[in-house]
């Protein structure tokens, strides 16, 4: 075995168990984890490229119309996926789902009282491309209550999956805006230690605005990268 | 390491619509479920069901459950596996616990092979949901594999948890396999 993964970042993660957001003490895993050396069983992980994407998936302002245009702000997320190490990667499916304009989920689950948009679903795919660059167009997503505590609501927020890899690069994560008021009273945000959460919002693009469309916003990720010198198995 | 990795956040509440729409029943293709293997596909076919379960010991209904595992043969259908899986099997499963009136995660697939003779044969897992922060991994092996006795990984779990990381036969061809956030049956989860 020739190839192994950096280790996860754990000053920069946030914590299983984090009390202001009331849904982890139960959930969260209260013992601690058992390192495994890295094996084939770790170092590979499911393979989804361009062939898993096709239309528009990676156009959510079209992806979910019936009879006209959806409601809200026109966006570009555009960003560019990195291991560690600093290497783009390239080929790499991205998972995204959000809110609408309003604020609500198509979710069956979801209660609250803002109106569905008929021609917006919310979710959507890409895969970056030689330079591991991928490329979103969708609505700004609508702040939206949650019961954790009184008057809680989300900051705006796009959903982001990725596998990366391996299965050690496997990332689930929340892209945030500049300058929401909200994010410096949401625990979820605030539950990532104060020194990595910059990296969760996206920056202001006047280079990925489109003139006269859309407002661009740049969120590059960064997986775990591929460790420059073998490990001793 | 020239970059800060990004931090993960939770999943939420509302992953179905854009990580298991079939599943759910909304309208956008899923890339992949818990049919993980259609009935070509070589090997023992076999069903792999559990629940999940927080500190109170109530059921999780808005889980979200991902396989990753080798074919029948142990190999992966990836390039870091030199021997080449079987085409037609992919290897990846998805399942959300909120479909089923039990809660259950179920995938239907194959029991995958040995991928090397330190370890004996098992299903990767990711599990994660809302009240979540960043994904866990955990393993699961079956009872009925006399390998599991000289297993390295098992190895290195402590020997009174060692059940927690063992599907068990219930008949058929399926296996059960409940997971525990906490507890004293705590599912050990591996930091990988
Ligand atoms: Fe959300």
């Amino acid at each position: 075995m020739n190839e192994t993964f950096n280790p996860r970042d754990w000053a920069g993660q946030p914590a299983y168990i984090a009390p202001d957001y009331k849904s982890t003490p139960l959930r969260g895993p209260t013992k601690p984890l058992i390192p495994l050396p890295q094996s084939l069983s770790e170092i590979t992980g499911p393979v989804y490229g361009h062939e898993s994407v096709t239309g528009d998936d990676a156009d959510l302002t079209r992806n979910g119309r019936r009879n006209g245009e959806p409601l809200g702000e026109r966006i570009i997320v555009t960003g560019r996926v990195f291991g560690d190490d600093g290497r783009p990667l390239p080929n790499t499916l991205l998972e995204i789902w959000q809110a609408n304009a309003g604020g609500r989920y198509v979710h069956k689950s979801d209660q609250h009282d803002a109106p569905l948009d008929p021609n917006f679903l919310g979710g959507g795919r890409c895969v970056t491309d030689a330079n591991g660059v991928y490329r979103f167009l969708t609505i700004k997503p609508g702040a939206y209550p949650w019961g954790n505590h009184h008057n809680a609501w989300r900051p705006n927020h796009i959903h982001f999956s990725l596998f990366g890899p391996s299965l050690m690069t496997r990332l689930v994560t929340q892209m945030y805006f500049p300058g929401d008021p909200l994010l410096a009273l949401d625990p979820i945000f605030l539950a990532t230690p104060a020194e990595t959460r910059h990296l969760l919002i996206a920056d202001f693009s006047l280079d990925a605005t489109e003139s006269g469309y859309a407002l661009g916003y740049k969120f590059d990720i960064v997986l775990r990268g591929r460790h420059a010198t073998p490990m001793e198995a | 390491m020239a970059l800060r990795q990004t931090p993960s956040q939770t999943v939420g509440p509302y992953f179905a619509y854009g990580l298991t729409p079939e599943q759910y029943g909304y309208d956008l293709a899923s890339i992949a479920g818990g049919d993980m293997a259609p009935p070509d596909v070589e090997g023992q076919h076999i069903r792999v069901e559990g629940r999940v379960f927080d500190g109170n010991n109530a059921v999780i209904p808005d889980a979200l459950i991902e396989i990753w595992q080798a074919d029948s043969l142990g190999r992966y259908a990836h390039p870091s596996d030199p021997r080449g899986s079987n085409a037609t099997f992919k290897g990846f499963g998805r399942c959300g616990t909120g479909t089923d009136k039990q809660s259950r995660f179920i995938f239907d697939t194959v029991k995958p092979g040995a991928i090397d003779t330190e370890q004996a044969p098992h299903l990767n897992v990711i599990v994660t949901m809302r009240g979540m922060l960043l994904h866990a991994y955990t393993r699961i092996y079956f009872a009925d594999e006399p390998a599991n006795a000289t297993d390295k990984v098992l190895g290195l779990v402590p020997a009174d948890r060692r059940h927690t990381l063992i599907a068990q036969p219930i008949g058929g061809n399926a296996y059960r396999f409940d997971i525990h956030m906490q507890g004293p049956d705590e599912t050990v989860f591996f930091d990988i």
